[in-house]
This record gives C-alpha cells, structure tokens and sequence, in this order.
C-alpha cells in the first residue's frame, strides 16, 4: 500500500470537510493548503497563463514561484500553495490575470 | 593600446544609446561603455513616459517636441519590442481653481506648438472610465506617448552597429589627453581606449565623470519610488496626472515629493509614480512615499483600491539645479562633450539628445538653439 505524508507523519487530523474547484466539490482535511488538497484529489492545474492561456498548477509548493495562483473567494491572484483551506472555500480557475472584469 | 573609434560613448542607459544611434548613422564608428549591463542606471529603474505635456515654454519643451517626433520615426525602425505605445497624456484638476492654472499653462503651451485640448468634467469618463468622479476636468495631450526604456535603450544600441563593452573591467576611470589638454581616449580598468571624442552620458553619475576630466558639472541624484501593481488588463488608457505634478517637477525643493503620474503597461502591471526627493544614492525603502502613491493613486482611481501591488523600486534622476541638461562640447576640454543631467524626462528627451550630439561631432547645425544646454554654464564666473 502506498505510504501517503499523513501516514509517515503518524497525523490524526480531525475530520475533513469540503471545499470546492469551480462549484464541484474537493475534500480537504485541516491543515492543509488548497494546493495540497486540490492535488490529493488528483487536481494538477488550476489557472491559464496570461499569454497563451496555457495550464498551470503548483510548482514549488512553497510559495516562491507564482505559479499556483488561483482566485479564492472570489479574490484573484491568491498563491494556493500558501493559503490554509477552510470549509466551504470557493476555489475558481483563474484566467490570465484574473482581473478580465476591471478591463476598458 | 585597444581598438580605437571615432567617439567612445560612457553609459549604456537610453541616453549613450541614443548617442550612439545617431552618431553611427552619422557615419562614425562607435565604442561603448559600461560599468554595468545595458540599462543597469536610471534607465532600468524609472518609468517611460514621453512627456510635453508636463513642460512649461522654453528650451526643454522645445526639446521635447523634437524628441517626440524622432521617437515617432524610431517607433517605425526599432522592433515592435521598445513597446511604444502613443496614447496620450491627460491632466486632471480637483477643483476650479485648479483648472485654471492648467488653462493659464495650456495656453502657453499651444502657443509653443503642443497640441492640447480641454476635457469637460462629464467628459472625462470617456477618456479614462474609471477615474474618480467629481475632478472638475482636465486637459488631453495627444502627443504624450511611452516607451519601455530598458528594452528601447537596448534595440538602440543593437541598431546602432556599435561595440559595446560591458562590465566592471569597463569602468572609465580617467580621462586621456594630449598636448593642449585635447581628449585622446579614456582609461578603464581594464587598459587605455583611445578616440578623439568621448561623450559623458553617464547620468546621475555624470558629476563624477566630469570631476575625473577636470571639469564641474554638479549633477545630483533625486530619487524616485515607483509602485507596480499586479498585471491588470487595461484599466488606465492613457498616462494620467493630477495638476500638482507640474509644479512639483520643477520644483528644486530637496524635500520629500510625491506626484502621481500613473499609467498602464503592455506587460499588464500599472506603474504607479513617482516621488522626488534629494537623499544621494540611498535606496533605503521609504514607507512615508511608498505610502503617499499608493494614497493618491487609490484617490484618482478607486479600483486600484482592490488590486495589489508586487513590488516597489527606486531610481536616481540625474539632477541639474536649473533643471535642464546639458548636452554638446565641452569648451573647456576639447573633444569632450556632455549629455547628461535629463532629470525626470531622459527617456523621453534621449533621442533629440542622441541627434545633437552626432551633429556636434559632425560639425552640423544643430536643429535648435543648444545654448541653454551648455555644459559649461555652472563654472564659477560662467563661460557664456
Ligand atoms: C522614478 C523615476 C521615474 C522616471 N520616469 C521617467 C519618465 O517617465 N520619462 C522620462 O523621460 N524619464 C523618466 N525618468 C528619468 C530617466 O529615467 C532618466 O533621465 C534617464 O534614464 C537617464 O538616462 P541616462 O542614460 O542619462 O542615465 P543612466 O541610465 O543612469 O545611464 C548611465 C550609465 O552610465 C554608467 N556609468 C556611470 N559612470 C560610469 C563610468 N565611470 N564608467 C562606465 N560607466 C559608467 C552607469 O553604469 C549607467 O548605466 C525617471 C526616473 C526615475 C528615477
Ligand atoms: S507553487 Fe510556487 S508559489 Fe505556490
């Protein structure tokens, strides 16, 4: 059987509870970055690249890279690799820059 | 003895770029040098507004007319990458009395050949729709344009043909002469160079190169902060400005300034600028003018209010105290000319800047009066 972080850790967190990507539903246990949960539920890519609307997804996981960005409550620009997922979070794709609606 | 030229050019920023541009297509062979990488100064670190519209009648307008129409024609031959972009200026006013101000310095302008139009209150959201309401109007200048300097700088420089020599061992450390105190080259730390003209375009540090030639010419560094936002589509249209920006430019004061100018980029960011204030080359973080832009930005436009910013950074305008460059020879050192000293408005007065100079080397009239650019004009007793 695979060994997975929260086994080799011995972690025993409390119970998991639900956020979602785009209005379907992704678990998510406490403690755990919405990169991380979006990834343990077979997630890779989350946001388009401004020129070329290519796919893109975490990267360095620690926050250095901005690759990860996501809008999260409705907030664009959001590093999912650093922001704690929290019940009932509303993760959306970003396009670009995520700021399509500010544009004239 | 290394390769010789015709002109060494010291100072790889837009303004030795341009330089070289037009003394190369003057037909003189040309060696630069730099201490750091292309655009490492000023260049690299201020924002690239080509601007009339903040400039009273007088030898820099005039200038700056010129300069904008050359960055016109190098918009054609230079690659699409200089991201010119010619989307014109607007300058707003809070209040009537405001207004009138602008109108009074307008009018001046007009006479002198800017092309300038007063925008109504309930006209400005046409220009610019998210601009705060309840500004009592404005003044739209076609003329203004922009340019990215450090990617304009260097297609310059590419486009010129000239040999470029970067790097600490470039340094110019000395200047050489011959008999009669005549300029026969430069030293660098790396060995002599030799060339019967070199040009100082060394800006903010252009006082220290002319103390090394024996001359004085007190440029100083006025520093600059400007904010930059995270790309954004396209939420300001044109380079936009509040009335208090044109007396704050040519204000002298050392204290500290802060005068918006704000402005889209074709990268995404919003640059937000820029403060003044005379404190050498210090780049210690000021929070008091980070602050004052962020503050004022938000009140000529609430939507920058709920974006952020990524970064912050400084540069140092290179600072004459009659505020106006100086550009041509040097009557003191023959074979030495000066273009140096362009303050806030260098990426934009570089091209007519690069055009003077060819032609002074050339011995060919230049296409305005250069008097008040003489270099010369700080020397105690003074030299006119
Ligand atoms: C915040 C800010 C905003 C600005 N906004 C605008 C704007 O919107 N529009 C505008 O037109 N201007 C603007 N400016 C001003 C503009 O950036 C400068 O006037 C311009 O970049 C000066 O260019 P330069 O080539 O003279 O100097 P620099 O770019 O500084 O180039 C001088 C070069 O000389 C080199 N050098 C110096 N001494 C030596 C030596 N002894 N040996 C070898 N190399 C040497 C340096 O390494 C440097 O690369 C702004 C400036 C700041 C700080
Ligand atoms: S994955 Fe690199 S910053 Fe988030």
């Amino acid at each position: 059987m695979a060994r997975t972080p929260r086994e080799l850790a011995g972690a025993r967190p409390d119970p998991a509870f639900e956020i979602t990507l785009d209005g379907r539903p992704v678990t998510a246990l406490p403690g755990q970055s919405v990169a991380a949960a979006l990834w343990a539920a077979g997630i890779l890519s989350w946001r388009t690249t401004r020129e070329g609307g290519r796919p893109r997804g975490a990267f360095c996981g620690i926050g250095q890279c901005y690759e990860c960005l996501a809008v999260i409550n409705g907030v664009p620009n959001r590093r999912a690799c650093l922001v704690p997922a929290g019940a009932g979070d509303a993760v959306t794709t970003q396009e670009g820059h995520g700021h399509a609606g500010l544009g004239v | 003895m290394r390769s010789a030229s015709d002109v060494i050019v010291v100072g790889a920023g837009v303004v030795g770029a341009a330089c070289a541009y037009y003394a190369a297509r003057a037909g003189l062979s040309v060696t630069v040098l730099d201490r750091g990488p292309v655009a490492g100064g000023t260049t690299g670190s201020g924002e690239g507004n080509l601007l009339v519209s903040d400039k009273e009648p007088g030898p820099e307008l005039e200038l700056a007319l010129f300069s904008c129409k050359l960055w016109q024609e190098l918009a054609e031959l230079l690659p699409r990458g200089v991201e010119y972009e010619p989307k014109g200026g607007l300058v707003v006013a809070r209040d009537e009395p405001g207004m009138a101000a602008l109108r009074t310095f307008a009018a001046g302008q007009e006479k002198a050949g800017v092309t300038v139009r007063e925008v109504a209150a309930d006209r400005l959201p046409d220009l610019e729709p998210h601009l705060a309401p309840g500004l009592a109007g404005g003044f739209h200048y076609p003329q203004d344009a922009q340019v990215m300097p450090a990617l304009a700088a260097a297609h310059l420089l590419r486009a010129s043909g000239a040999e470029v020599r970067l790097g600490p061992g470039e340094e110019v450390a000395g200047l050489l002469t011959g008999p009669g105190g005549a300029v026969r080259g430069v030293r660098t730390a790396s060995g002599a160079l030799y060339a019967p003209h070199v040009v100082n375009a060394a800006g903010a540090w252009g006082g220290e190169f002319a103390r090394l030639a024996g001359v004085l010419l007190p440029v100083l560094p006025r520093r600059g902060f400007v904010l930059v936002t995270e790309p954004l589509p396209r939420v300001v249209r044109h380079k936009v400005y509040g009335a208090d920006y044109i007396a704050d430019v040519a204000s002298g004061s050392a204290a500290l300034q802060t005068s918006l100018v704000i402005e889209g980029t074709r990268a995404g960011p919003v640059l937000i600028g820029a403060s003044r204030e005379r404190v050498g080359f210090d780049r210690t973080l000021s929070v008091e003018a980070v602050r004052r832009l962020a503050t004022g930005a938000t009140e000529l436009f609430p939507v920058l209010a709920g974006v952020r910013t990524m970064r912050t950074y400084a540069g140092f305008r290179p600072y004459l105290p009659d505020h106006l460059p100086a550009i041509g020879a040097d009557a003191r050192v023959p074979g030495l000319l000066h273009a140096c000293g362009h303050e806030g408005a260098g990426i934009g007065l570089a091209p007519a800047t690069g055009r003077i100079i060819a032609d002074v080397l050339t011995g060919t009239q230049p296409p305005l009066d250069i008097g008040p650019f003489d270099p010369a004009r700080f020397e105690p007793g003074g030299s006119r």
